[in-house]
């Protein structure tokens, strides 16, 4: 078979390229869901320790954080409820474009709070740490691979959303007909 | 975006439509995660589904309950009526912890406390302190050997910054001997936290005079100060507690709920620990700067104890150290180990104690051993209740409750494991509702909302500070409820959670250990005669 037979393409990528990005996509997107919801489940959990325990430089705001109760009621409820609505954003590809940069920002935070550098140690068990890198950190850059290489206009709810936002076709979108 | 993913799904011609002229395959790739969606919530909820039938079958097996213990008998305190006038006979290191969790602290400590809020927003000493109840009671008299503490005890009395914005009290009149306190006709009722060799003599001058008596542990130095003590608090009629504030911890209380309810079945051996590994918890205390001949009393110090000395300054900042003023790990860590395990069981006195142990590392003059190890028999209960401390290592060993069905670890928080051979649970392991690997049931007091901070971080924070527990999850200081209870008693009758009764089984328990180990032998109790033999 010929190179051109085997490949088809979606404008600039390959349908193996399309998969694995929305694969992406929705991993990721399944992941924040699961995480939203579980503490939403979970009636004792809270971001209290994980602020208290920070050790970098917005260490002394972050305790203050953590010690006013009302403060830490507010940030449980938008981390949880922010989780679950990324999550359902790069699953359904629903505004996936905020929402990947949305969590992109919510990783930083995490990955700020609790910089995995060597020789701090946390009072959180932290999952997956291998100096500097996390696993945050490695999620926060495939969130940023789905910013880069957007798919949810096609293989997502975006597609509605873009056409009602612009009831003439884009430009491109003529000429690659 | 020249590089933007293109679909190839869409309609082929230009069309003003918008997404209703989608094709087919268009709104399939469109709706491509919906599927993934429905996947994602049928784990969700199946996952939810078996965590929580799974919880309700460990749960209806074991017939407790998640929530706090249904009945916490000082749990509900009557409001205070009429004013107690209380007076405090020892004001060192515990004396003073006493008087501020009776709502009085001493202004240094007001203002040490609001510096360490400023540097540490999670510390919340001066908030449990600022927010415990106003007890209704003034302190009128004062009695310390050390004119430094006697002073500080003073200054307390009159504080002005006062739980609940309560009114400053005129300041308490200082006494050089107790019995003048006892007699001057201005106290109703004292706390007595003196070194322990003063502890008999004053309990039992005070059961005398008429005068209720609050006592710090342990209750005596010897076993026949015991019987003193108990024989003089039956004859009269005053209100006895002794100071152990596991006592109102909602885990020990949940602990009798999981007793009361068999889960762990018979249970044969019962664990105790006490790991420290620091010089202050040694007992190498602070000796003050100001301590010296003219300002502490020393010949009314060591009046009861068996052996006089010169002047030491040592022997009265660091007493714990000496068989001549208290009984060391016995009467200061066992006795609340065997009070906790008293409370959950209702054990009372063994039948039956070997004890070892040595100054191996604090070989610093002390008598009393730094390693020590007792075992008690209850054979009538078929079960061993052994302690083991070290003040030279500080691994959390805890406080285990081990049955053939499963194991209680109690602690600010209590879990429940299974026994991978249990006999109850059998068809349960079986069928993989519960496993073994981990606690099938987990109390843990405080919620969130109330006191996030605590309830999240439960382990890392335990053990900052005092001991705290929980009312409805609200945090509280375990002293104060400790001494609310004993004023709710005078004022209203009931029974202290820690009477004399308990208070003798505690002080018989801990002599057992102290004699077996000064004499080197196994010793019993005898009931009928009761004493130690």
């Amino acid at each position: 078979m010929t190179q051109t037979a085997t490949v088809v393409r979606h404008g600039p990528y390959s349908s193996f390229q399309v998969t694995t990005l929305v694969a992406l996509r929705m991993l990721i997107g399944w992941h924040f869901c699961y995480e939203g919801i579980a503490k939403l489940l979970n009636p004792y959990w809270t971001s209290a320790g994980y602020l208290a325990g920070s050790q970098w430089f917005l260490k002394e705001e972050l305790i203050d954080l953590a010690a006013n109760a009302t403060a830490v009621t507010v940030v449980d409820v938008l981390n949880e409820w922010g989780l679950v609505a990324i999550g359902l954003g790069l699953m359904l590809g629903a505004l996936a474009r905020p929402a990947a940069i949305a969590g992109v920002v919510l990783l930083s935070l995490y990955w700020i709070v609790a910089p995995p550098f060597a020789g701090v140690t946390y009072p959180m068990p932290a999952e997956g740490s291998y100096v500097l890198v996390n696993k945050v950190l490695v999620e926060l850059a495939a969130l940023l691979v789905v910013v880069a290489f957007p798919t949810s206009n096609v293989y997502g709810l975006d597609r509605f959303l873009t056409r009602t936002r612009n009831a003439k076709p884009a430009a491109h979108e003529a000429a690659a007909a | 975006m020249s590089d933007e993913l293109k679909s190839d799904g869409a309609a082929k011609q230009p069309s003003p439509g918008g997404w209703s002229r989608i094709s087919r395959r268009g709104l399939l790739q469109a709706l491509v995660s919906v599927p993934v969606l429905g996947v994602f919530a049928y784990n969700i909820l199946k996952k939810k589904a078996l965590d929580d039938a799974k919880k309700e079958a460990i749960l209806s097996e074991l017939g407790v309950t998640e929530s706090g213990p249904a009945v916490i008998p000082s749990a509900i305190s009557r409001p205070p009526g009429r004013r107690i006038r209380l007076g405090i006979i020892g004001v060192g290191g515990e004396g003073e912890s006493l008087l501020r969790h009776a709502g009085f602290a001493h202004p240094d400590w007001i203002r040490d406390a609001r510096k360490a809020l400023v540097e540490d927003p999670l510390d919340k000493q001066l908030e449990v302190y600022l927010n415990q109840e106003d007890l209704n009671v003034v302190f009128t008299g004062v009695c310390d050997l050390f004119d430094v503490r006697a002073e500080r005890a003073v200054a307390a009395s009159r504080v002005d910054v006062r739980p609940r914005g309560a009114s400053a009290n005129p300041p308490a009149r200082r006494f050089r001997n107790y019995t003048e306190m006892l007699q001057s006709g201005e106290v109703d009722a004292v706390i007595v936290a003196t070194p322990d060799h003063w502890h008999a003599r004053i309990c039992q001058d005070a059961a005398a005079a008429g005068i209720h008596v609050y006592c710090e542990k342990a209750l005596t130095r010897t076993e026949e100060e015991a019987h003193a003590v108990y024989d003089a608090v039956k004859r009269s009629k005053i209100v006895f507690q002794l100071g152990h504030q596991n006592r109102q911890s909602e885990s020990h209380n949940k602990a009798r709920e999981i007793i009361a309810a068999n889960i762990l079945g018979p249970i044969t051996l019962v664990e105790a620990t006490t790991n420290r590994n620091s010089k202050w918890g040694a007992w190498v205390w602070d000796i003050h700067k100001d301590g010296n001949p003219s300002t502490i009393d020393w010949a009314q110090f060591e009046e009861p104890a068996p052996h006089k000395v010169p002047f030491s300054l040592e022997r009265f900042f660091r007493w714990r150290c000496w068989y001549d003023y208290g009984t060391g790990l016995a009467g200061d860590l066992l006795s609340h180990e065997f009070d906790g395990v008293n409370q959950i069981l209702q054990l009372g006195i063994p039948q039956s104690c070997v004890a070892t142990g040595g100054v191996y590392h604090f070989t610093d003059g002390r008598d009393v051993p730094d390693v020590f190890q007792a075992a008690y028999e209850y054979p009538e209960r078929k079960l061993s209740f052994v302690y083991s401390a070290t003040l030279a290592n500080g691994m959390d060993r805890g406080l285990q409750f081990m049955g053939h069905d499963a194991t209680m670890k109690v602690g600010g928080t209590l879990s429940v494991t299974a026994d991978g051979e249990s006999t109850r649970f059998k068809k349960k392991l079986d069928e993989g509702v519960i496993d073994t690997s981990q606690p099938m049931f987990t109390y843990r007091p405080g919620f969130k909302g109330i006191d996030a901070v605590t309830s999240a971080t439960m382990q890392y924070f335990a053990s900052r500070g005092l001991l705290f527990t929980y009312r409805g999850g609200r945090r509280m200081s375990a002293y104060h409820l400790m001494l609310q209870e004993w004023l709710d008693v005078i004022r209203n009758g009931g029974e202290t959670s820690c009477n004399i009764e308990r208070a003798f089984e505690e002080a018989i328990t801990c002599h057992m250990a102290t004699k077996s180990y000064l004499e080197g032998r196994r010793v019993t109790w005898d009931p009928v005669r009761r004493r130690i033999v």
